[in-house]
């Protein structure tokens, strides 16, 4: 009972600023909703007892990812919050769009049969993650460092060829 | 889990909150202020505040009802939304930092905001949350003085994330764990009561005494350049950018912005005493006096480095971190595996 | 039961944003209001203040930006390293070594390429 009302609370607290990211005509309050949303999102792994990734989603998308998207605006537009005014002409195609979207992916939910994962969730969670990590998953740990350094390579170029 | 559980819940976290805040508030920044004025006046061969109360000690206490009668004054073109959000953010995330840190165990009652099963990893990511809340104030100030402080301050901010986290790693493998209460125990006991303190390496011989005062080391300096103290203050510098990103905030709420600072500040300090320099364990007896001794004097220690040391220029500030305390935390966390391994 | 944990840790934001509030609140109450509009103006050292407040553009502040992102998930993926790391021996090591030795080429290069230069 709780956990419903405490899911109920985080939902709203990730969609409604989300859709006030996404409406929004000020560009600096869109980006700004855009950190309660993440939070909501942090509940909501709190909620399936992912510790870790709750954690790792505070400090990278809230932390890095939503300063990361503050210093853009604030480099990019010549004025302050609130002269900046989003102009949008394509809001009911992409209404209907998202609308389409959301139907096909509900109805792959819920006829999907989930099988429900046997088993409890070990006691820590940042531990099972790291012994998952370093033996059954190695490869993939090793190669999404490959990632990071690629994207950090071509992000640099990209953003270096600024006249 | 029974509603009447959950409402007792409640009931002790609202309890714990307000505690903490009152301790971070009087501790922090009443006490931290006056202790900074005390200490840069004996520094510089003169007595700070002594009128006010026995010695002065009242005085911060006058400052804060003085703040409290200060009009509000919103800059024109202001974003309200932004300027009255960001002096909240700051400080509310340094108290959310402060809730994994521990002071210690008298009469067998553990005090601690909670002990989070990801404690350190929970630490570094509320310290994160605190740039948002200088690039939003600095941003809705609608003044280019403090947008330009905000940014700059911002990217030393995050400059410096990455040595301390790196250098939280050291402790975190001597231990095997985030919690900040299990790393604290696993300092106990050794050599004359200080043995096996994660400065020295935990009982890890020669290795261990080296990567033990390296992350200690970089610890400390990301601490320092994160909390925005001289050498690493340009941001704030009063000669430079007037006070910087919080130019334009009057009264109460830069009070706001200080206290969330000092609450950073000692969190920092608290913390570099309790993963490195042994918690509430001592030699002889344990207890959370030792604690408190340890925390001012790493406090007392930040604040000598700031009266004693110019100010580094921001390009080489931001070279000291990119080129010299980044590369040497990765090393360091490779010397570290080395060691133990 | 870890969820009680975060109980707390959101009734800590809820009452900390309030107690955060409240002297803002007792200045509400006590403060005068005066509202003229030279007190609204921008500071700018007692000096009338012209043109609108930006920052060049700077592409060097994003750059920070970009590499403090990516680096930072790097740490990320070495927390639970960290934690189990003495309990998976050597070939653990060896495979965070090669985890950083690769994004420590990628600050070497960001290094040689000047991106982390300020000026």
């Amino acid at each position: 009972m709780g956990e419903l009302v405490a899911f109920l609370v985080l939902a709203a607290l990730t969609l409604v600023p989300a859709v006030v990211v996404v409406t929004s005509r000020n560009l600096v309050r869109a980006a700004m909703a855009l950190i309660p949303s993440l939070l909501g999102v942090t509940g909501l792994f709190v909620l399936l007892q992912a510790e870790f990734v709750a954690g790792i989603q505070v400090l990278i998308y809230a932390g890095a990812i939503a300063v990361l998207i503050l210093f853009v605006i604030m480099l990019t537009e010549g004025g302050t919050g609130l002269a900046v005014r989003q102009v949008n002409t394509q809001r009911w195609p992409g209404l209907a769009a998202a609308a389409g979207f959301v139907a096909a992916l509900v109805a792959v939910l819920v006829r999907t049969p989930w099988p429900a994962g046997s088993g409890t969730l070990p006691a820590g969670t940042t531990a099972a993650v790291g012994e998952a990590f370093l033996t059954e998953f190695v490869l993939a740990f090793e190669v999404s460092s490959l990632v990071l350094l690629v994207s950090l390579v071509g992000a640099l170029v990209i953003a270096r060829r600024e006249p | 889990m029974p509603a009447v559980a959950w409402g007792l819940e409640i009931l002790r976290a609202t309890v714990a909150t307000v505690l903490l805040f009152t301790f971070l508030a009087v501790v922090a920044a009443m006490f931290g202020v006056l202790a900074e004025r005390k200490i840069s006046g004996w520094i510089q061969s003169r007595l700070g505040p002594k009128h006010v109360g026995p010695q002065g000690l009242l005085q911060t206490v006058a400052d804060t009802v003085k703040l409290l009668q200060k009009e509000h004054v919103t800059p024109v073109n202001a974003d309200p939304v932004a300027f009255n959000v960001a002096p909240l953010i700051v400080p509310v995330a340094a108290l959310l930092a402060w809730i994994v840190i521990p002071l210690g165990v008298p009469f067998g009652v553990l005090l601690i905001g909670r002990d989070l099963n990801i404690g350190l990893l929970f630490f570094v990511a509320m310290t994160s949350l605190i740039v948002i809340g200088v690039l939003l104030g600095g941003w809705a100030s609608n003044n280019k003085y403090s947008l330009l402080g905000a940014l700059r301050s911002a990217s030393q901010m995050i400059s410096y994330e990455i040595p301390l986290a790196l250098a939280l790693l050291t402790p975190i493998m001597l231990a095997g764990t985030l919690s900040t209460v299990e790393i604290v125990d696993a300092q106990r006991g050794g050599f004359l009561g200080v043995g096996r303190w994660f400065l020295f390496g935990g009982g890890h011989g020669l290795g261990g005494l080296v990567v033990g005062v390296l992350a200690f080391a970089i610890f400390v300096a990301a601490a320092t350049a994160e909390t925005f103290r001289t050498p690493f203050d340009l941001p704030e510098a009063e000669s430079e950018l007037v006070a910087g990103y919080f130019s334009e905030y009057t009264g109460m709420r830069f009070a706001l912005f200080q206290l969330g600072e000092y609450g950073e500040l000692f969190a920092m300090a608290a913390l570099s005493s309790l993963l490195f320099l042994g918690g509430w364990h001592g030699p002889g007896f344990t207890s959370t006096l030792w604690l408190f001794v340890k925390l001012f004097a790493m406090v007392f220690f930040l604040m000598w480095v700031r009266w004693t040391y110019p100010r580094l220029r921001l390009d080489q500030l931001l070279n000291f971190t990119w080129k010299g305390l980044l590369p040497l935390a990765l090393l360091n966390v490779l010397l570290t595996g080395w060691v133990l391994v | 039961m870890v969820l009680v944990d975060w109980l707390h840790v959101a009734v800590f934001a809820v009452v900390g944003t309030l107690m955060a509030a409240l002297p803002l609140a007792v200045v509400w109450l006590l403060a005068p209001r005066a509202p003229h509009p030279q007190k609204r103006l921008t500071y700018e050292s007692g000096v009338v203040p012209f043109g609108q407040a930006w920052a060049q553009f700077n592409v060097r502040y994003y750059l920070f930006a970009l590499a403090f992102v990516l680096f930072e998930v790097e740490v990320i993926y070495l927390f639970p390293w960290a934690v189990v790391f003495r309990r998976l021996g050597r070939f653990a090591f060896v495979e965070a070594a090669l985890f950083i030795v690769i994004l420590g080429l990628g600050l070497l290069y960001a290094w040689r390429t000047g991106a982390l230069e300020w000026t």
